[in-house]
């Protein structure tokens, strides 16, 4: 491969298998330098599996991962200097401070006198005030914020954030989000898994998801806003009961509003009228166009 | 924000580290000496537990043990009890430590999931075992030197063979630190561990004649002795401190060495095979 076409991510039909679970199941994706691209997938698609993968925390059986147009396990080396990688699982060593911990992780990739860059990704992260602190005594959102931090210790081109947001507050998310989307606006290549698709459709150009270890949809994210025409009416009646041929579409929601999906606005017009026929009036009605959800939740069910 | 020119783009080399760095020699010698700092820097943090602790521990031995037998043995003529014990128990400390600090160091990072900090760099698996390896040496080191220093109260400084002694410790100690990273890889609970130190380590360092000579034994028991490696650790490195010994010291120091070769091709196999730590 020509690395300076290359692609920032390259899998090329990836397997992967634990015992009994094909974990992934034939995955091809290229993810371009400069994208912000999101994976998505419920529980247990495969996205951990793949990221494993591209970090060489684990071994495909077969198929090629590439990063910056080096192999990730011929070239390991330029691979993973290329690589940012912030871990689901909220990992730390308690036997170091905020400040030790980053000098150390800087360390790992041959960067000796690093503390300009340390000082700023903490200033960025809003860890400055905890430099000193030992990692056991951080909150979760700190710890997080650290694993962030140590991700970036040596400017990688390409970062890789595995829900990066789970159990994390609203500041924290915003100016994580501000500092990431900056970092992609300056030209690193960032690849996201959450499972808060509100923020993918905000962040992501593309997305790729993933269901039980095969990729089910890959597009940009405002092509893929279009693939449902599933859209939703919120209606608030003066009834309690909606005429029989519509009991199972109708559903109640917790503030007694009624909920239906519909796919085109005859159906809309039928349910009026026949809300209207049986004597129920409709006191408010809102509609709500289909987001990354609706199509999540659609392809999920239809793959 | 203060990137590095043009890191990220298609055109631009990823490895900026490397590019400051130059020859890959460099790195290598950054990436193990880093991995080396945060071993030591681990250890030293709870220097009471890691060092003092072992050299009381040794004290005690050397306390109730020559008060006991000082007046009843005699293993070589010419040298009293206290001063034949004292580099057996230098020599436990030292594989003990040597042992636990490689071995616990990557049991507590497996378990709490921050192995991945030293997974993700580009660190090669020679780097890899180089860091913890020379980290336990230095553990092992340091708490030999402790017990010797206390010890140094009750026997007058003697030291015939200076360099059989620092041959024979920095050997003993890389044999206990590449077992340490094979024990710390395998386990994957504590307690796997504890029955590794239990069952394997601890015999081995008790049947080898740390309390008496292997020539007080029945003749089965001195056959068994003489298979056991770390016996001719004692045996050698006791011989630098008094003189005297039951077997050669240079064949007991080929044997070590056979022992240090064998186990690090163990240890490198495991770790160029990824085996419990890259899935
Ligand atoms: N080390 C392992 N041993 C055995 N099975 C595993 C291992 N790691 C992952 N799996 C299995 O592989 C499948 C994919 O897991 P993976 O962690 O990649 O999912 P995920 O998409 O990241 O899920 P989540 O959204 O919950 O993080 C799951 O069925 C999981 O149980
Ligand atoms: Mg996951």
């Amino acid at each position: 491969m020509n690395r300076a076409t290359a692609p920032a991510i390259h899998l090329g039909n990836l397997r992967k298998r634990f015992r009994t679970t094909q974990a992934l199941d034939g995955v091809s994706l290229d993810i371009q330098p400069g994208e912000f691209f999101g994976l998505l997938g419920p529980n247990g698609a495969g996205k951990t599996t793949l990221i494993s993968i591209l970090a060489g925390l684990a071994r495909a059986d077969t198929g090629e991962a590439a990063i910056m147009g080096y192999d990730v396990v011929r070239d390991y080396r330029h691979a993973r200097r290329a690589l940012g990688v912030v871990p689901q699982e909220l990992v730390y060593d308690p036997f170091f401070n905020v400040r030790e911990t980053l000098r150390i992780q800087s360390g790992y990739f041959g960067l000796k006198h690093n503390d300009g860059w340390i000082d700023e990704i903490m200033h960025h992260l809003d860890l400055t005030p905890h430099a000193d602190k030992n990692t056991q005594n951080l909150s979760g959102g700190m710890k997080r914020r650290l694993l962030v931090a140590q991700a970036l210790v040596h400017k990688p081109p390409v970062i890789v954030l595995d829900e990066p947001t789970a159990g994390v507050d609203v500041d924290l998310r915003r100016s994580l989000w501000e500092f990431i989307s900056r970092l992609n606006r300056e030209g690193h290549t960032v690849l996201l898994t959450t499972h808060y698709l509100e923020e993918a459709e905000a962040l992501c150009g593309r997305i790729a998801m993933l269901k039980s270890g095969r990729v089910v949809a890959l597009d940009a994210t405002r092509n893929l806003l279009q693939l449902t025409n599933e859209h939703c009416a919120q209606l608030r009646l003066d009834t309690e009961t909606v005429p029989l041929e519509w009991q199972g579409r109708l559903l109640r929601d917790a503030e007694g509003c009624w909920r239906v999906n519909f796919s085109d606005y005859e159906e809309l017009e039928t349910l009026l009228a026949g809300l209207r026929a049986a004597g129920a009036r409709v006191l408010e009605l809102h509609l709500r166009e289909p987001d990354l959800e609706d199509v999540f939740t659609d392809i999920m069910k239809r793959t | 924000m203060n990137l590095p020119p043009s890191t990220p783009h298609r055109d631009a080399s990823p490895s900026t580290g490397e590019q400051r760095l130059g020859q890959p020699g460099a790195t290598l010698a950054r990436g193990v000496s880093a991995l080396f700092y945060k071993e030591l820097l681990r250890f030293w943090k709870v220097v009471v537990q890691t060092v003092v602790a072992p050299v009381v521990t040794a004290l005690l031995y050397l306390l109730i043990f020559s008060h006991v037998l000082e007046a009843h043995v005699q293993v070589y003529p010419g040298v009293s009890y206290t001063s034949f014990l004292v580099p057996g128990l230098v020599m436990m400390s030292m594989l003990q430590n040597a042992f636990s600090n490689s071995s616990s160091s990557l049991i507590q990072s497996k378990m709490q999931g921050n192995i991945v900090f030293v997974l993700l760099p580009p660190l090669s698996y020679l780097e890899f075992f180089l860091a913890y390896l020379g980290a336990a040496v230095i553990r092992g080191l340091i708490v030999g030197l402790g017990v010797w220093a206390v010890t140094l109260w009750y026997v007058p400084f003697q030291l015939p063979h200076p360099l059989w002694m620092l041959a024979y410790a920095l050997l003993a100690c890389a044999i206990m630190g590449a077992i340490g990273i094979v024990a710390g890889i395998w386990a994957e609970k504590y307690d796997q561990l504890a029955a590794f130190q239990n069952f394997l380590i601890l015999p081995l360092t008790f049947l080898s004649g740390v309390f008496y000579s292997i020539h007080s034994l029945p003749p089965f028991w001195q056959a068994v002795s003489r298979g056991n490696p770390v016996f001719y650790l004692i045996d050698g490195f006791r011989y630098a401190f008094v003189g005297q010994s039951d077997t050669d010291p240079g064949l007991g120091l080929l044997v070590a060495g056979a022992c240090f070769v064998a186990i690090s091709a163990l240890t490198l196999v495991l770790l160029k095979s990824g085996y419990k730590l890259r899935h």
